[in-house]
């Protein structure tokens, strides 16, 4: 292909909505999803037997003698080099050995050319398991009448104080002290309020299924798929095949993806481990993707979670204290939980002013599908059940919940429960301001809910703010990387493992390259995320795309750019010219930076204190519902968003993210329900996992805010991923709690539940 | 068995089993990947081609039925240098982020667009409510949809003058 010279402009790019750069291959049909890739040469099919045991003793297997499995591979733990899923500890093995801990666990993997036969090959695998008897709730794990891993079943544990409860050590006696000391505090308080809220499983559902290509040839294992971290899988490998001593033998390269919300963060390694094992052991290139039902069955989910809160205010309205316990359930192994339930934590406060806080939290094991990375990873179950709760002490103070989180959201200044103080870009007040009046909610609040026939109205809002970027010192151990190559012509070649799975990241960053450098964005190419030619920038997760990696981006156009202004001034000519006399003379010209995360940021760890985030973006969600009093069905008519991105580098793409993450909320409020017998999901279809249809989707006005954070890409961009998903359910919930007067504590909000709930207020005479 | 059918406004042939899917057939022996699998049982709509212009699931339909019929997959929308007015407002109002739905997406929006030419919103999202896409929260979509029909309009509007 010929490319033209880059123009030098000094229209910035940045604040336009430039049309997506994968657009035309998306819109076409020439886009390759890991199902498109062509078939190679001697190509087999993969398929995995699983578990239908929730927990027990693997006996053995047995494969049928009368079938014919001469054609077909078959992997059993033994043949797995290092036999864990390397993540954050190794409690998972590739392929169960002696034990299964949930249904769906993966216990032998086969591979065949024909389709039609694997899937017959399958059925003639048969599992001896002794069943042991499950647990599947997480208040019974955390009891302990089972032991089903560990010493106690417990994950993970945080404590979050401030204030009172703040009283040094670690140990049951500093823990029972912090906990007396918090609960005389609120006791003292004019107003107390205690609440129980819980929050649901819910299932990505990206529209691609999951999948990987895996082979080996004389460089080493090579996996191509829907990925949304390649480096994740690298060092799944690395620790699976022991290659250790090798790692530039393993090729880890992401095919077109189609959507993730972090179920495709960690989960596809399993995948890619499968399927390379397959390979290895076959000498045959092996294509492992899973159909809907299975995806559904076997992949991660968001934890459920359990939070009980107890708070004290005065008569005024002002928080004074918070005491509030976290529970979670991580499922049969602890993938990403422990950082799950970080997030969680550090979010449980909600954005509001607490004078003394403690905040504990646990995750516990459960003979189910592990939980792992959902859009939001944690936060959306503590913020509904914050959010909840102060609709609850609203009630009872006889305010406006919108105007009583106004009188108490944080502000420049404060500090947050961790004792982080908010420096700049705060924009909780501006975010909700913006959104009541946009919605002209307390117009419609003074008015009352509005029956039409059968059907009443009601509006609801809630208030958030979603930490940007990894946790604390994360950044600080992640070292992420991004390389920017100068090209011939003065292009600029951009080589980062950060992913677009959906989001825009390809044309978002370029248009960040192209500002810092002075070019046109059609000047900026992108590299095909892979662990062989790309840094490691750091995983595709946690809103730091465009704040942490695309600040790198800039940082490295900038510096290439400005070398190439030198030589232009010494010798003359265009920017093309300088570049490629540059390049004539030095060969390969790259900028390799690593992210140096802002000076003050300090975390402590083991105190679980300081700066919990660089920053935090804001909003507020307002939902305007109509419930059907004959059927108890909700709908949602209008959804305003007032959301702080700091800058939003490309606004069409940054209102989609707010658009799509609020549906994605809205699903989770009212309709996604995953349904377990003996740890089966009794609904692992799209025709009864039911997501919103184009139908069931509001109008979205979204407004958006920008508080610049002043070390974001591209004049103050902040991560924008996640926050979108934390405010929908909540919002939702206020605004069926105006229209009917039953206020829900536990999601989702079916028909079913909200007549429940009805019957139960009008029995205790509510 | 022999299949005689149009593709795309081409005449094609394939030896196949009659049961084999619409959907398989596309993606295998014809080589038009464009149109995606995402769940398999006529729920999703990834796999939205037209079928004597009408919207139809294609892991729903057997090949064997499609003899000496006119299917229009998204390959058969436009290519890169020539986009129809669907497919460029797609890019250009943020109607496609993953791109998986979105091939199907455009045949559902098609179809409503050749019935309807200037389509009020409510009708939109009837028409699209098979498709489901979990990126975009559909608002882009819908707006994809109504800028299309005012191009298409003018278009028609220019080429009748």
């Amino acid at each position: 292909m010929v490319q033209s010279s880059p123009v030098e402009t000094r229209s910035p790019s940045v604040g336009t909505s430039v049309p997506r750069v994968d657009g035309a291959a998306k819109v076409t049909g020439v886009a390759v999803y890991v199902d498109d890739l062509p078939r190679l040469p001697g190509e087999l099919y993969g398929a995995t037997v699983r578990s239908p045991i929730a927990r027990g003793v693997l006996r053995g297997v047995r494969l049928d003698p009368t079938f014919d499995w001469s054609d077909v591979t078959v992997v059993r733990a033994a043949d797995v080099p290092v036999n864990n899923v390397a993540l954050i500890i190794e409690d998972q093995p590739i392929l169960a050995v002696d034990r299964v801990n949930h249904v769906y666990e993966p216990v032998v993997l086969l591979a065949c050319a024909d389709k039609a036969k694997l899937a017959r090959a399958v059925r003639a695998v048969t599992l001896d398991i002794d069943p042991l008897p499950p647990v599947f709730d997480m208040e019974a794990s955390l009891a302990g009448a089972q032991i089903i891993a560990g010493e106690d079943n417990v994950q993970k544990r945080y404590l979050i104080t401030k204030g009172c409860a703040d009283v040094a050590g670690d140990d049951a006696a500093v823990r029972a002290a912090s906990a007396a000391a918090i609960d005389a505090v609120i006791a003292a308080c004019d107003v107390v309020v205690t609440g129980r809220y819980f929050a649901h499983h819910q299932e990505q559902l990206y529209i691609e299924p999951q999948g990987v290509v895996a082979w080996w040839d004389e460089a080493g294992a090579h996996a191509t798929g829907s990925i949304q971290c390649p480096f994740y899988v690298h060092k799944a490998f690395t620790k699976a095949f022991a290659l250790e001593a090798t790692p530039s033998r393993i090729h880890i390269t992401q095919a077109v993806t189609g959507g993730g919300f972090g179920g495709k963060e960690e989960y596809p390694s399993i995948i890619a481990l499968h399927a390379a094992l397959l390979a290895k052991k076959s000498g045959h290139p092996v294509r492992l993707i899973y159909d809907r039902k299975e995806d559904i069955e076997a992949t991660t989910k968001r934890h459920p979670c359990l939070c009980e809160i107890t708070s004290g205010c005065d008569k005024d309205g002002r928080l004074r204290a918070l005491s509030m316990r976290v529970t979670m359930d991580g499922g049969a192994y602890v993938t990403l939980t422990p950082v799950v339930l970080s997030r969680g934590t550090l979010h449980a406060a909600g954005a509001y002013r607490w004078d003394d806080v403690r905040i504990e939290s646990v995750a516990v094991a459960t003979n189910t599908p592990p939980n792992g990375a959902f859009r939001g990873f944690g936060a959306p179950q503590t913020i509904w059940a914050i959010e909840r709760h102060l609709d609850a002490v609203a009630v009872k103070l006889g305010r406006d919940p919108l105007n009583f989180k106004a009188q108490n959201v944080l502000r420049e200044g404060d500090v947050t429960a961790t004792g982080q103080v908010l420096r700049s870009s705060v924009a909780g007040l501006e975010c909700l301001e913006k959104a009541a009046e946009a919605s002209d909610y307390h117009a419609k609040r003074a008015r009352g809910p509005i029956t039409l026939g059968r059907k009443v109205r009601g509006i609801g809002g809630a208030v958030f703010m979603h930490g940007a970027g990894f946790t604390g010192s994360g950044e600080r151990y992640l070292k992420g990387k991004v390389a920017v190559d100068l090209l011939a012509g003065g292009r600029l070649g951009i080589r980062t493992a950060s992913t677009d799975i959906g989001q825009g990241t390809e044309t978002v960053f370029r248009q960040i390259a192209a500002d810092a450098a002075g070019l046109s964005v059609d000047a900026v190419d992108f590299a095909v995320p892979s662990t062989t030619t790309c840094p490691d920038s750091g995983p595709t997760v946690a809103s730091r795309t465009v704040m942490v990696v695309g600040s790198i981006v800039e940082n490295a156009s900038k510096q290439l750019a400005a070398r190439v202004r030198e030589e232009s001034a010494k010798g003359g000519g265009t920017f093309a010219e300088a570049a490629d006399r540059l390049i004539a003379r030095e060969g390969l010209i790259t900028s390799l930076l690593q992210y140096a995360p802002p000076d003050f940021i300090q975390w402590d760890d083991a105190k679980y204190k300081g700066d919990a985030y660089p920053c935090f973006g804001w909003a507020c969600d307002i939902a305007e519902v109509e419930v059907d009093l004959d059927t108890f069905e909700v709908t949602v008519i209008d959804f305003w968003s007032a959301t702080d991105v700091g800058k939003a580098i490309n606004p069409v793409m940054c209102k989609g993210q707010i658009e799509g993450g609020s549906l994605q909320a809205i699903g989770w409020a009212l309709s996604e329900e995953i349904t377990w017998r003996d740890g089966h999901i009794t609904n692992p279809r799209m025709t009864n996992y039911i997501i919103p249809t184009s139908l069931d989707a509001p109008r979205f006005q979204t407004i958006l805010v920008e508080a610049p954070f002043a070390f974001g890409p591209g004049g103050g961009a902040k991560g924008i991923g996640e926050l979108p998903m934390d405010g929908g359910a909540p919002a939702i919930a206020a605004a069926v709690e105006h229209a009917t007067g039953v206020a829900m504590a536990s999601l989702p909000l079916t028909p079913e539940r909200l007549l429940a709930s009805k019957h139960a207020a009008e029995r205790k005479g509510v | 068995m022999k299949i005689s059918l149009t593709i795309n406004g081409a005449p094609r042939e394939l030896d196949s089993a009659p049961l084999v899917r619409l959907l398989d057939a596309l993606r295998g022996p014809l080589g038009l990947t464009g149109t995606k699998e995402g769940c398999g049982e006529g729920e999703c709509g990834s796999c939205t081609v037209l079928l004597d212009g009408d919207p139809v699931n294609a892991c729903l339909v057997p090949i064997g039925q499609c003899e000496g019929r006119a299917i229009t997959t998204v390959e058969g929308l436009g290519e890169a240098a020539h986009l129809s007015p669907l497919q460029k407002c797609f890019i250009d109002e943020g109607g496609a982020q993953c791109g998986i739905c979105t091939p199907g997406m455009l045949l559902a929006a098609e179809a409503l667009l050749r019935q309807r030419p200037d389509p009020e919103e409510p009708e939109i999202r009837e028409a699209l409510a098979g498709n489901l896409c979990r990126c975009t929260g559909y608002q882009r979509i819908v707006e994809s949809v109504r800028s299309a029909a005012a191009l298409r309009r003018a278009a028609s509007e220019g080429a009748a003058r």
